[in-house]
């Protein structure tokens, strides 16, 4: 009896290896063009063989495939305070998250057709070569290099990082002029230090680094006491003091000591789907400016303002022209709100508290200015 | 005449009696006891300090700033802050699965735990052998019953609707690639030892060809070829989902050493096994079967579970590739505004888990060696 269902059981463990070693079946390659017809052709010939399509050109219909499938892939960080994290219902949430929202609501009216795609920096740009993501929003910086080497377009900048400096509050440093003479604590090895440096030095100011190997070691030393700011970019050290035993004891200070612009980018080839993402991020700054938000957009339908109009489709055909619902501001705001309510609800004093600095609109000094939305 | 028994003296016996007998039986012993127990107390005593006597349990929201505020006030250093764990406990164990659906991961657990509970009562009894082919088939169709239940079938199916394997996450997902890696390589890697053991040149140089080259590689690197090549091979509409990348990825990585494992088997096995075997006239897929592999598989237990527990442990790799498994997670969760910087409390969770469950494998590996009888040939 026993050597019976022991055989049995190889058997079936046989087949099961078999069955998974066939492997998934090749589907039929749609872009292959149909064969000319026996009758018309003098020598019919056989049909041409499919093309090696690369991942990058078939991404020329991102937007229609992704209309296709019913949700918007976003690449996104898993474990970034702020910016996005799983919060303790298992749901993604943050900065960047909301915009993997807004641009699901922009396309389909539904801000939960996404599927996340949490991603380590050392697989981001891959992922979004091989077509495995549709955007990447992932505090990825937009430089030369990034932007020239990989087959990438960045669409917009929906956060300008940078180096920042935090102090004690009880200090009374407000400006780095005021920092004559000080210690400050800072990694070794890394861009932070050179800028640090080179700020200083064209400012004309004495100071003495104190360095450390890891940033978490650079944060106790300066909770400690032993130096009299920290340096690090603003996203961070907004984060390593949320971390420290008296958070409200620490002040961001409002300087920008180095470029960190990021934002969502798109593979080469997607322009249309490219298209939309800069405008949706343009058009949250855009609602901002124009003092739309999640609240009032209802009322703001019947604005006389011509500019408000075309932002949320009343009049003009934007969203048609860019592929999508004509509303699909209205859908975004009543998503997830303008620029200025997504980053006062992950950034903001209740968030991690970053002070809004190039973050803020053109009009109020900032960086933050959307094209012509006409 | 009746004789009563007495009773042994209470230092005879129970706690007292195995203390008095392994502890305190001599002065010395006595003395290098509380000296034992000291220098414990004085290496562990920051820990424990740490993670019970100052730690805080309570859930209510901001309690760990204030603790930590405090502890800086009295300018002590803070405890633990467990409400991190105890508030995201369902992030740790199933991750992004939805909430709604979480009864389909309680009825799998309620399938296996049934089985299991079968199994042991049928293998008791002698008597319940002929019931024994029962309890394997369950086994065996327990597998598809549970990968549909948790997944489902399509978006609008109202019975099970799908839960896409992206949203596996958590230990469910540590357990998944676990449980699948460990049963899709097994046979794999018998067929593979098998392979090179054989005596037709093709097979033998393929299979060996396999087995050095998977070898040769950590997994780390297999993990990342299944990850970002195995799409640029595949046609654009065919999208795996990453989880099924990283379960091709592992189940290859560990059939390569399931491989070697049971060749170390196969070579234990004397040659007079293979000539009765010929010479009661079976053949050689039944020789094979029936006598051989039975045999060296039950020599190699040991090396096998050992496997199988590293195969475990290895999954937390998955976090390098984007993946949400406990140790995902747990890294995931830190990004919570409120609990930002409490990765020593969430780390210590995980690493409780890991232990737990590999102490379990470890423990059942023994069990089966002695139901077995390995080692006593």
């Amino acid at each position: 009896m026993e050597r019976k269902y022991f055989l049995g059981l190889v058997t079936v463990l046989v087949v099961a290896a078999l069955l998974a070693a066939c492997g998934p079946k090749a589907t039929p390659c749609p872009e292959c063009p149909p064969c000319p017809e026996a009758g018309e052709c003098p020598t019919p010939e056989p049909c041409p063989k499919c093309p090696e399509v690369p991942a990058a050109a078939a991404a020329g219909e991102r937007l229609d495939i992704i209309k296709e499938r019913g949700k918007i892939i976003c690449g996104v960080n898993a474990e970034l305070p702020g910016f996005g994290y799983l919060n303790p219902q298992g749901e993604f949430e943050g900065f960047d998250v909301d915009f993997c929202k807004a641009l699901a609501a922009a396309v389909f009216g539904d801000p939960n057709a996404v599927e996340y795609r949490p991603l380590t920096a050392a697989e981001r740009l891959p992922a979004l070569q091989t077509g495995e993501i549709d955007v990447l929003i992932r505090n990825t910086t937009w430089t030369l290099t990034r932007d020239a080497e990989n087959d990438l377009n960045w669409a917009a900048v929906n956060f300008y990082d940078g180096q920042g400096m935090m102090v004690r509050k009880d200090s009374g440093f407000k400006t780095l002029e005021d920092m004559e003479g000080a210690t400050i604590c800072v990694t070794t090895g890394t861009t932070t230090e050179m800028n640090l440096a080179d700020t200083f030095r064209a400012l004309g100011i004495d100071y003495t680094p104190l360095l450390f190997e890891k940033t978490q070691d650079t944060s106790a030393a300066y909770e400690e006491g032993r130096c009299d700011g920290q340096t690090s970019d603003k996203s961070q050290l907004a984060a390593l003091r949320s971390a420290m035993a008296n958070p409200e004891d620490h002040v961001i200070l409002d300087v920008t000591m180095s470029k960190e612009p990021l934002g969502p980018l798109t593979a080469h080839g997607a322009d249309e789907w490219n298209d939309v993402v800069r405008w949706v991020v343009w058009g949250m700054i855009q609602a901002e400016e124009s003092g739309v938000t999640s609240e009032n957009v209802d009322e703001m339908l019947k604005s006389e303002d011509p500019t408000i109009q075309r932002l949320l489709g009343v009049s003009g055909e934007m969203g048609t022209s860019l592929g999508i619902p004509d509303d699909f501001m209205v859908q975004v705001l009543k998503a997830v709100g303008n620029y200025g309510e997504v980053y006062e609800r992950w950034l903001g004093p209740d968030g991690l508290d970053i002070p809004r600095g190039p973050n803020e609109l053109w009009t109020n000094g900032g960086l933050m200015y959307p094209m012509a939305f006409r | 005449m009746t004789t009563t028994a007495e009773k042994p003296p209470a230092t005879e016996v129970g706690v007292l009696g195995w203390l008095k007998k392994n502890l305190f039986s001599t002065w010395y012993d006595a003395l290098l006891t509380i000296g034992s127990l000291a220098f414990i107390y004085w290496v562990l005593r920051g820990v424990i300090e740490w993670a019970l006597v100052k730690a805080t349990f309570s859930t209510e929201p901001g309690i760990c700033k204030k603790a930590r505020a405090a502890a800086a006030a009295a300018g002590e250093t803070a405890g633990a802050c467990w409400s991190v764990v105890i508030t995201n406990i369902k992030v740790f164990m199933i991750g992004r699965y939805p909430g709604e659906e979480v009864w389909r991961i309680w009825a799998s657990l309620g399938i296996v735990a049934v089985l299991a509970a079968l199994t042991w009562w049928v293998w008791r009894a002698e008597a319940m052998r002929e019931k024994r082919r029962w309890v394997v088939i369950g086994w065996l169709l327990s597998f598809p019953v549970i990968t549909i239940l948790l997944r489902g079938f399509s978006e609008e199916s109202r019975v099970l609707p799908l839960v896409p394997t992206d949203l596996w996450s958590g230990l469910l997902l540590t357990f998944v690639l676990a449980i699948v890696g460990i049963v899709a390589s097994f046979p794999l890697g018998v067929l593979l030892a098998l392979g090179r053991r054989s005596t037709l040149p093709a097979l033998k140089v393929f299979c060996t060809m396999y087995i050095e080259l998977i070898r040769g590689v950590p997994l780390i690197s297999v993990l990342f070829m299944s990850q970002l090549l195995l799409p640029i091979f595949l046609p654009p509409q065919m999208r795996l989902g990453t989880v099924l990348r990283a379960l091709v990825g592992m189940t290859l990585f560990s059939a390569a050493y399931s491989a070697e494992n049971v060749r170390g088997g196969l070579a234990a096995i004397p040659i007079g096994q293979y000539e009765a075997a010929k010479a009661v006239g079976l053949n050689d897929v039944l020789m094979m079967a029936l006598i051989i592999l039975p045999q060296a598989i039950q020599k190699v237990i040991p090396a096998i579970v050992g496997q199988f527990i590293s195969l475990f442990k290895d999954t937390s790799l998955v976090v390098i590739i984007g993946l949400l498994d406990l140790l995902g997670v747990a890294k995931a969760v830190t990004g919570q505004t409120e609990y930002i910087g409490l990765q020593k409390e969430v780390y210590l969770f995980a690493a409780l888990i890991y232990f737990i469950c590999s102490y379990a494998m470890s423990y059942s590996s023994r069990r089966l060696e002695v139901a077995m009888g390995v080692g006593e040939r």
